[in-house]
């Protein structure tokens, strides 16, 4: 299987795509729009997953994509909307860095991740080793994402690249027990549901959604 | 065989948890001492032909069943052990019990301590090993650590934890480089270590296993760890614990690491043991405690040890088969030698201490008349330490250094010097060890009583008595049977040096193959024995005059007056003046010294006073130093706390980055 047949054409344009759309949360400034990108990103794993199962005969994948679809894809988008809704307006959220930067720090990381992924990989399927190069391209823009947001949504978006990103490479090896798909799309649940709490919390106290003015309440005195 | 290890492990598991319980401790302690007969027993089997190949055990790690064996080099070891554990035991049984709570915790960690000694001994894979090194250790601190709940005791034992976890923790990352094929010995020689690796594997052994024997500059635990136990636990900790650290040492360098490995490999071991020797005679000479006076005469012995065991990686890396057989050889006596000296010595202390009712030699003297039987014993052993011809120390050490002195036989002139160098830095130790014991035996036993304490003191029974007369015993027959006793123990030098290999013995004699010389303890000893009885008899029959009994070794001072029975302590020498011209002279090659006179201001009746002060160059060059950096890294982390979170996630995805590029970059090299 390779270059120019339709399973490894799909995923690779899934995972492309998934790719893609973790650039555009690296750069987004609108929150609107960055839901917007979370859930087409949740959808577009959702879709590589169901591929998978598809190409790898696995129906245990169809349900994982079904968990993606209903949680990443439609229920924290929602979830998030609402409370940006309710909470704030829709207004730009500034990244710390420039955008032209941050961009080329993402260029650099896939690079880095396309060059430890595939050396260490010789020998395995070709699907697998774009897959793996892909995901850990995620993981790494959605740690930059992470590092770039000053915003908790910000921080929660790259939280929910990074999750993508793992799912991705779990999707993408054959063999993968069902189990760890499900403790980690719970996980992932929980997680959002802090950070949900978290945002409303400072939201409350501080009227704001800057990570940063926890910094002087942290309670171990300088 | 089997069995016969298998009993006395279970045996001893058992007794630890008897020994926590508290109840009937001398049975007990008897039940130890029994095992070790048992350990000891199997140790002679195996050394006479009956050994133990690798057999794996129904437990173990996750991936592998643990290995036993029992080849030539281990049965030698555990015949050290049996031979320290066996009188040790004996004498815990006849020590007087400690109150309930620190009975309870020596009685587990006593058990558990020679259990541990005998696994590394036994073992025959790295985490096996590992595994009874870690229990030696950490029992050995609940022993040290039982006496002492808080006060210098505990600080003590908080330094010697630390050391015992650094030792550890070197020997853990000395066997990860060793074992890329497998945890197994056997696995391990196929594949024996090369380049950094072994040079690496070296280094790591040496702080290691170097720390727990107490090479300098690692030694300054020992003289502070090693008395601050029970006399019993003491006696193991000096006599048998650093012969363990010993045989791991052994094994790791000479046996595991394969016998390719270059010259060059025994040099860092010669001079870190000469210095270690030199340090420790010159401690013993000055320490006011006579069971850290012992405990230095032990980093003296181990010091002379590792420079043999250094000599004999020379003369192998140089390809002098005879000779490094000759060094190998003179290492294996004297850990035998020193195991019944030592153990002997030190159960004369603790006797000392608990019926004369003190460690200082300030408070005792004139012992001799109270308590014959002790005072014989030491005397033989301090004979035995002092390397005195007929006894005990003398064969071994007279092995060691022949080999020294055929230093000239390897090419290099590094060696050479060095080889020269040390005969003389390892001769002055040696002088200065018998310096040590006639201070000692001078003290303790000799001259008049300082003290109603010592002059009351009663002569040791029963138990504790065998429990003197057994090392004692063996300590008499080694001086004899040297020869048959190492070439019992030829074994373990093929072990480590190839099939062609046997020990420098003839018959009853010691010999250094073609170079001639030739040491016959029977002649020595039968000839001095001769002379004694002649002397005795003409003394006896002969004479015409009746014996008188002369004035006790005073040093030349004035009688006691008359109002003090027990004589004053200031008309005799005492054990800070008797060691002064050691100190003025040597004493700042191991001890940073602060002497300070006070002369007591005009009109004052106060006496005028010398003030010594004195402070191992070990905690002011070595662990001084590593305090301070320590603190400095924990002020630069403090730094670390205050960040934003942002910061945070930047630093921990700045290493995955980092490491990512470092594993891409390893790919493409």
């Amino acid at each position: 299987m390779g270059f120019g047949q339709l399973p490894y054409d799909v995923a690779h344009v899934l995972g492309g795509a998934m790719l893609l759309v973790s650039f555009v949360l690296l750069y987004q400034r609108r929150t609107a729009a960055l839901v917007n990108a979370l859930a087409l990103q949740g959808v577009l794993l959702a879709a590589a997953a169901v591929w998978q199962g598809y190409v790898q005969g696995a129906p245990q994948l169809y349900a994982t994509g079904l968990i993606a679809l209903a949680a990443k894809g439609i229920a924290i988008p929602l979830f998030l909307r609402r409370m940006m809704q309710s909470r704030m307006p829709d207004r730009a959220v500034e990244p710390a860095q420039s955008i032209g930067l941050s961009m080329l720090g993402g260029v650099l990381l896939v690079a880095l991740a396309i060059l430890v992924v595939l050396p260490a990989t010789t020998g395995a399927r070709a699907l697998a080793r774009e897959d793996l190069a892909m995901a850990l391209s995620i993981v790494l823009l959605g740690l930059l994402t992470m590092i770039t947001r000053r915003s908790a949504l910000g921080q929660v978006a790259g939280l929910m690249t990074l999750e993508n990103g793992l799912v991705l490479g779990a999707v993408g090896v054959a063999g993968m027990p069902l189990v760890i798909e499900l403790s980690t799309a719970g996980l992932v649940l929980v997680v959002i549901v802090i950070a949900g709490f978290f945002a409303r919390l400072l939201r409350e106290r501080f009227d704001s959604l800057d990570t940063d003015m926890l910094h002087t309440h942290r309670g171990e005195g300088r | 065989m089997l069995t016969l290890l298998g009993l006395c492990f279970l045996a001893l598991l058992g007794l630890a948890v008897w020994g926590g319980s508290g109840r009937m401790p001398r049975a007990m302690f008897l039940g130890c001492a029994a095992c070790m007969a048992g350990l000891g027993l199997a140790g002679g089997l195996a050394l006479a032909g009956g050994e133990l190949p690798p057999t794996p055990l129904p437990i173990g790690p996750p991936w592998a069943p643990s290995l036993i064996a029992l080849d030539a080099l281990s049965a030698w070891f555990l015949l050290i052990l049996a031979l320290v554990g066996l009188p040790a035991s004996l004498f815990a049984a006849a020590s007087p019990p400690p109150p309930a709570p620190v009975a309870r915790a020596e009685g587990a960690a006593f058990p558990l301590f020679l259990a541990g000694m005998a696994a590394v001994i036994v073992a025959a894979d790295g985490f096996s090993l590992l595994l009874g090194f870690e229990a030696m250790s950490l029992a050995s601190w609940g022993l040290i650590a039982a006496r002492h709940p808080r006060g210098p005791g505990r600080r003590t034992a908080r330094l010697y934890l630390g050391f015992a976890i650094f030792s550890g923790l070197c020997l853990i990352a000395g066997f990860a480089l060793l074992a890329p094929a497998g945890l197994g010995f056997a696995a391990i020689r196929t594949a024996p270590p090369e380049g950094w690796r072994a040079g690496m594997v070296l280094v790591l052994v040496l702080l290691g296993a170097g720390s727990k024997i107490g090479l300098a500059p690692f030694h300054v635990w020992l003289p502070l760890a090693h008395p601050a136990a029970a006399t019993p636990a003491s006696a193991l900790m000096s006599g048998a614990m650093v012969k363990v650290a010993l045989y791991v040492m052994l094994r790791m360098l000479m046996d595991l690491s394969g016998p390719a490995q270059p010259l060059w490999w025994g040099l860092p071991l010669v001079a870190v043991g000469a210095a270690t020797a030199l340090i420790g005679a010159l401690r013993a000479n000055l320490e006011q405690d006579i069971k850290a006076a012992l405990a230095c005469s032990t980093l003296e012995n181990m010091g002379l040890m590792v420079v043999g065991l250094g000599l004999a990686l020379v003369f192998r890396g140089a390809d002098l088969r005879p000779l490094a057989a000759l060094a190998l050889g003179a290492v294996l006596l004297h850990a035998l030698n020193h195991a019944g000296f030592k153990s002997l010595l030190f159960l004369c202390a603790g006797a000392v201490a608990s019926l004369a009712g003190s460690r200082d030699p300030d408070r005792l003297g004139g012992l001799i008349h109270r308590m014959p039987w002790v005072a014989g014993c030491a005397m033989l052993g301090a004979a035995s330490a002092a390397a005195l011809p007929p006894f005990s120390g003398f064969a071994s050490e007279w092995l060691l250094l022949q080999s020294l002195i055929q230093g000239w036989r390897v090419a290099e002139m590094s060696v050479q010097l060095l080889a020269a160098a040390t005969l003389a830095v390892a001769g002055m130790a040696i002088g200065l060890a018998a310096a040590a014991m006639v201070r000692f035996l001078g003290l303790v036993f000799l001259g008049r009583p300082r003290t109603p304490m010592a002059a009351g003191a009663r002569d040791a029974t029963g138990l504790m008595r065998a429990a003197l007369l057994i090392p004692a015993a063996a300590s008499a027959l080694l001086a004899v049977l040297a020869a048959p006793m190492l070439a019992l123990g030829g074994g373990a030098i093929r072990v480590l040096l190839g099939a062609n290999a046997h020990a420098p013995v003839t018959g009853f004699d010691l010999v250094l193959g073609e170079v001639g010389a030739r040491y016959a303890p029977w002649a020595v000893a039968g000839l001095l024995a001769l002379a004694v009885v002649l002397i005795a008899f003409a003394v006896r029959r002969r004479s015409k005059l009746e014996p008188t009994r002369g004035p006790a070794w005073d040093g030349g001072f004035m009688p006691p007056p008359a109002h003090l029975p027990f004589g004053d302590p200031l008309s005799q020498v005492s054990a800070a003046g008797l060691g002064q011209p050691i100190r003025r002279s040597l004493g700042a090659i191991a001890l940073g010294i602060v002497e300070r006179h006070e002369v007591a201001p005009p009109g004052s009746a106060l006496p005028a006073a010398l003030r010594v002060e004195a402070e191992d160059r070990g905690f002011t060059h070595v662990l001084q130093p590593l305090t301070r950096l320590r603190r400095t890294l924990s002020r630069e982390a403090e730094l670390l706390r205050n960040l934003t979170l942002r910061v945070y996630l930047s630093i921990s995805f700045g290493t995955l980055v980092v490491l990512l590029a470092l594993v891409a970059l390893l790919e493409r090299g």
